[in-house]
């Protein structure tokens, strides 16, 4: 997929950073002090960047046993388990994200904590795509395009994290900016549809919102490549894990008290 | 073929342009859209729109591309067809926008497999967004 001429009037991506660089040059008044720091808005009509990558850290010491906001906020966001997938058996249920209790043999210790597709660097599910639907984008947010997923689900056998689902019913009423249908593969998105809207400053996903309402705080979601990011501090000053760190994913998803 | 695709394209827009009546095939009922103009001539959108909204799909999908002037959501929301009781009509309905002409000339799309052939009212859906603006902007040389 060759990236587009993004721009309408003939600028493409590399010209317009330039004419922003020599605005932003031109507001400086002396060398290296400049009065305005360039935005790192993208406007709706530029590409993203691999300057960004999109993760999330998550507290299992503040996540609560039995609560399932995430799960249910989830659903809702992108219409999931309506219609005629209520009839699906519940193994095969679409599930974007669940609540997995894990539970120390040795000394009792038990920790809750939501899983989802953990957005890995190297995602196995788009190694072995044959062709093409499964994909990362240039932010590390792994997608399938549905457009040419022919629902074959080795994606599903390829993923540690049992993150996808196929869905198994026709449907209809799907909502306008989660569109899904039979015979197609789909995990969790990152909610790209909010994350597009503004990748300066983008709305939680529907999970880490969820979280928050609650009071819980256990989500924390931003741009692992912006230092400031709260993400970023949070994983600079705590300790994390990755699930699985032994198969070198490099997941986008980290946790704290595993 | 592309060529072959074409002339059949070119005719079927010159049959249902065409103002003498044809008593065999009656001409399909196109529904009106909810603007006074569609955001690109009328004539270019019955050859090519399933250009534009391929283009913009690859855009959206790998690229995160979400401008609205060739917006699918945005065709749906602008051609949306009301039944009596004032509720949209899906796809499925042959009162449809897409559906009353793809009937006719019996092409089956499978966009609506995946996607709503209906405005969503929920969070997330832009309930500002209206395409009279979009034109207006377009029109004025401003950015898509």
């Amino acid at each position: 997929m060759s990236k587009p001429e993004a721009a309408s009037n003939g600028m493409n991506r590399r010209k317009f950073l330039g004419a922003g660089a020599a605005t932003a040059a031109g507001l400086s008044v002396a060398p290296g002090i400049s009065l305005i720091s360039v935005a790192e808005a993208k406007p709706v009509d530029q590409t993203i960047s691999s300057d960004q990558r999109w993760g999330m850290l998550i507290d299992t010491n503040k996540c609560a046993k039995g609560c399932s906001a995430c799960v249910d906020a989830c659903n809702d966001e992108n219409g999931l388990n309506t219609g005629d997938e209520q009839r699906s058996r519940q193994e095969q249920k679409a599930q974007w994200i669940r609540k997995v209790d894990l539970r120390d043999k040795l000394t009792g210790h038990e920790v809750s904590l939501p899983l989802m597709c953990q957005h890995c660097e190297n995602p196995p599910c788009v190694d072995v795509c044959p062709t093409g639907a499964s994909f990362k984008r240039e932010d590390n947010v792994v997608l399938v395009d549905k457009h040419i997923c022919i629902g074959c689900r080795y994606c599903m056998m390829a993923c540690p994290y049992k993150a996808r689902s196929f869905i198994h019913e026709e449907l209809t009423n799907q909502l306008e900016y989660s569109p899904r249908g039979k015979g197609t593969v789909e995990s969790c998105t990152l909610c790209v549809h909010r994350i597009d809207e503004d990748t300066a400053n983008p709305r939680d996903p529907a999970c880490a919102e969820a979280c928050n309402a609650e009071g819980h705080k256990a989500m924390i979601f931003g741009d692992l490549k912006d230092a400031n990011s709260d993400v970023s501090k949070a994983l600079k000053q705590h300790s994390s894990k990755a699930i699985r760190e032994d198969l070198g994913l490099n997941p986008g998803i980290r946790y704290r008290g595993i | 073929m592309k060529y072959l695709h074409m002339m059949l394209v070119l005719l079927t827009v010159v049959l249902l342009g065409s103002t003498t009546a044809m008593a065999e095939v009656p001409s399909p009922k196109i529904p009106k859209g909810n603007a006074e103009q569609c955001v690109e001539p009328t004539q270019e959108m019955r050859v090519n729109h399933m250009e534009y909204i391929l283009h913009q799909r690859d855009e959206t999908v790998y690229w995160g591309v979400r401008t609205k002037k060739h917006s699918f959501k945005e065709c749906i929301n602008c051609h949306t067809v009301k039944d009596d009781a004032g509720k949209a009509v899906t796809f499925k309905d042959e009162r449809h926008f897409c559906n009353s002409c793809h009937t006719y000339t019996a092409v089956k799309i499978d966009c609506f497999e995946c996607h709503a052939s209906t405005p969503t009212a929920k969070s997330g859906a832009n309930p500002h967004s209206s395409i009279n603006s979009l034109i207006k902007m377009s029109a004025a040389g401003s950015k898509e």
